[in-house]
């Protein structure tokens, strides 16, 4: 960003300070993510090996290995010296075979020692690294197709979402969306699919209210999109969701299959769906280490705040959980351009000046986070029904996202919590857009807020009370954890001891061991 | 005057306005296929105002004309609900005021039901069409134990949590389960507690009939497309009533 497009004057000093405290609120949640391993974490690493497939009932393969291997030696000290151990004494001739013996009950795991340790270790990471490896070759391959078919045209990027339960129907109704101008696809995953604590298998044809997250629908999706992607000439990305219970295992199989953006917030899942604390961070950060190898952009959920508590109130609130989500993905390794930090536009349009306020915190977001492509949601929680004041909304949603430079605008449909878009209203909703940029979308360049205006001034208070609540919060007895517990954020509270999933969390052994951790540490 | 028609400018003029798509090319045929539509639809006049391709295979269209239909407002009949709709804000001060403490909710997929994407729609945060769920209301303490919940288990909890209400969610209809489940539940609830004291019973799902609830042996009955909003009310409306009684 050129000193030109700084429109606020914050203070350098004071955004230094910021990220300090957030770095200081962020770092002991760090330590405890490293302290800790996650059932999930553990079969994200099989899946990496190539480990796929479920048995006749639908459970996968991961889920019943994992689940034998910890009731015979545990959790603590991971998978992969146990697993690994068994492979080389010719338990069977490989992972998926043995993952069916060990079905039957006719593998025991022991934890090996010494250089039964030593040699499992080796033939462990040398499978789980291959995994890695496709990951990195998906990478390429992205920007070979990028390079080599062209990129959206312009930004922001153009977010639609489809949502049908059936993979069958979401792939002509995303073509069709992408046609209409859609630059990034996001298939919404099925209620219920964040606490289920298994990635269900293959091309799923019903879901509730969206699609099942499932490797094989990724596949399909995206091998749709490539072909649409040639057509159009510009690549089309496709998104879904690394979060609920399962995420590093859903972050592994988007690496896996060339998925270009993934829902991906440090805390979402404690505050909207009652998983475990520490659960989510163990999980949070091994995905973001996948996403950051995989060259997956993340968009964090500050929007879902803001749906929740009042948006002018707890404005500070998201400019506070986009600081941690920075945190959060640095230290994972993400780079700017891979952090499409979330916000929304979601303030009572009966509130008087409300555009300007939408503006001054949309700005905010844009000049603390200069190099990230910052995720705009539109309104939800003020549309009605009334679908012709919803589409003048979400003409101003989309002005306010071309006048404060967002990285990628989810397109706002008037019939918002009213059907799930029908095909005119996406139709609509695009025109919407398109009438926006091609009319204002220069306009940023000539939008400068009065020096000691409403915006700035109202950018100055928001950025002064997300200092506020970050002392605040750094003063807990326990942090962060402490915060979540007594309902910081979106006022939910959320005990560290309580919540979905803690069974599935233990706490790292001296000889923990897992291959995937070590080659993504590694390679930061 | 209880007859009337639809107003455009001027008394009795009939006009509406519609929209819609036809899966066809734009062309002449599409356009007048849209007439033909609000013709039959009763429109009589049908002024096709706009009309726009959306992709090769679909047409959208506005159309603006008369209707000759009148409708009697003195025979319409409505199935009101017998508790008025609060917002979140107004059923956090009704509590606050009954009870002068937070209400409890208590809530359970039982049986081997599997399926809480429904008491998760009324429970969670997230909540359900655009409406936040039980957790966002101030005054009430939701405690919700998710699913395969057995009978006992969900009773010990209620006594344990002393819960004003109990939502149970049941989604499986297989042989009637969702039936059977619920009359063991209510009668469970009946010996466990004397009847000044029994919790609220509530129980959800989409194949339920809303006029079931005596039959079951609950308080309310509620159907698919059911949001917190009205789960939240209702549950208000009885508090008061009981205080009341």
């Amino acid at each position: 960003m050129s000193t030109l497009d700084r429109k606020l004057h914050l203070d350098p000093a004071t955004v230094r300070r910021a990220r300090s405290l957030a770095r200081k609120v962020g770092k002991p949640i760090v330590k405890l993510a490293t302290g800790h391993t996650t059932v999930s974490v553990e079969r994200a690493t099989l899946r990496l090996a190539g480990l796929a497939g479920a048995d006749s009932e639908g459970t996968p393969w991961v889920n019943r290995l994992a689940d034998v291997v910890r009731a015979d030696v545990g959790l603590e000290h991971g998978l992969a010296l146990p697993v690994w151990d068994a492979l080389v004494r010719g338990e069977a001739e490989d992972l998926s075979t043995l993952a069916q013996k060990a079905a039957v009950g006719s593998v025991r795991f022991r934890l090996p020692e010494g250089r039964d340790a030593t040699r499992a270790r080796s033939a462990a990471k040398k499978q789980v690294g291959a995994g890695v490896r496709r990951i990195d070759q998906r990478r390429k391959e992205r920007d070979r197709l990028i390079k080599k078919i062209g990129d959206a045209p312009r930004q922001p990027w153009i977010y639609l979402i489809v949502a049908t339960g059936d993979i069958m129907e979401d792939i002509p109704q995303a073509q069709a969306a992408a046609r209409e101008g859609a630059d990034v696809i996001a298939v919404i995953r099925s209620t219920g699919q964040s606490l289920l604590d298994y990635v269900p298998e293959g091309a799923t044809r019903e879901g509730f209210a969206g699609t099942y997250a499932t490797q094989e629908n990724f596949r399909l999706m995206r091998a749709a999109l490539d072909e649409t992607s040639k057509e159009l000439g510009r690549y089309v990305r496709l998104t879904n969701y690394a979060s609920g219970l399962c995420m590093p295992e859903i972050a592994a199989l988007a690496g896996l299959e060339r998925l270009d953006m993934m829902l991906n917030d440090s805390m979402y899942g404690i505050l909207f769906r009652d998983i475990n604390p520490v659960r989510t961070f163990v999980d949070q950060r091994f995905s973001r280490q996948v996403h950051a190898r995989a060259g997956i952009v993340i968009n964090t959920g500050e929007d879902n705040y803001l749906t929740t508590a009042d948006a002018v109130e707890a404005a500070h609130t998201v400019t506070v959980s986009q600081l941690l989500n920075e945190y959060f993905a640095k230290e994972a390794g993400l780079e700017d351009w891979q952090l499409g930090l979330g916000h929304a536009f979601e303030i009572d349009p009966a509130v008087p000046e409300s555009f300007r306020l939408e503006l001054a915190h949309a700005l905010l977001a844009r000049e603390l986070f200069p190099d990230a492509p910052l995720k705009w949601m539109p309104p939800t929680r003020h549309m009605t029904g009334d679908v012709f004041r919803g589409y003048l909304l979400d003409g101003f949603f989309n002005l306010a996202g071309a006048l404060t430079g967002q990285g990628i605008l989810l397109v706002g449909m008037m019939t918002e919590a009213v059907v799930t878009p029908w095909l005119s209203d996406r139709d609509l909703a695009l025109q919407n857009v398109r009438y926006v940029l091609d009319a204002a979308g220069g306009l940023r360049e000539d939008f400068r807020p009065a020096r000691d205006g409403f915006i700035v001034q109202r950018a100055h208070q928001v950025l002064a009370e997300s200092i506020d609540l970050l002392d605040d919060i750094a003063n807990h007895e326990k942090g962060l954890l402490d915060a979540i517990a007594d309902g910081t954020f979106g006022l939910m509270k959320r005990p560290a001891d309580g919540g979905k999933g803690l069974d599935g969390v233990a706490k790292k052994s001296s000889g923990y061991y897992n291959p995937a951790t070590e080659i993504l540490e590694a390679a930061e | 005057m209880s007859v009337v028609r639809p107003y455009g400018d001027t008394t009795g003029d009939g006009m509406v306005q519609l929209s819609f798509t036809l899966p066809v090319k734009h062309d002449k045929v599409a356009e007048g296929a849209a007439v033909q539509l609000a013709n039959k639809m009763g429109m009589d006049p049908a002024l096709v105002v706009h009309a726009k391709a959306m992709g090769p295979d679909f047409t959208f269209f506005v159309v603006y004309g008369r209707v000759h239909h009148l409708v009697d407002t003195s025979k319409v009949e409505v199935v009101e609900r017998d508790y008025p709709l609060l917002t979140p804000k107004e059923v956090n001060a009704a509590v606050k005021a009954r009870l002068r403490r937070r209400l409890t909710v208590v809530g359970a997929c039982i049986g081997t039901d599997a399926h809480t994407v429904g008491i998760d729609a009324i429970l969670n945060i997230k909540g359900f069409a655009g409406e936040k769920g039980l957790e966002y209301y101030r005054e009430l303490r939701v405690v919700n134990l998710g699913a395969q919940v057995s009978v006992p288990e969900l009773v010990d909890r209620a006594i344990t949590e002393k819960a004003d209400a109990v939502l149970v969610s049941q989604v499986v209809t297989q042989r009637d389960a969702h039936l059977l489940n619920t009359r063991e539940m209510s009668a469970a609830f009946r010996e466990a507690f004397p009847a000044a004291r029994r919790p609220l019973l509530v129980v959800g799902g989409p194949r339920f009939d809303e006029t079931m609830a005596g039959d079951l042996g609950v308080d309310r009955v509620f159907g698919r497309g059911t949001t917190p909003g009205e789960v939240a009310s209702f549950l208000v409306h009885r508090i008061k009533e009981k205080k009341a009684a």
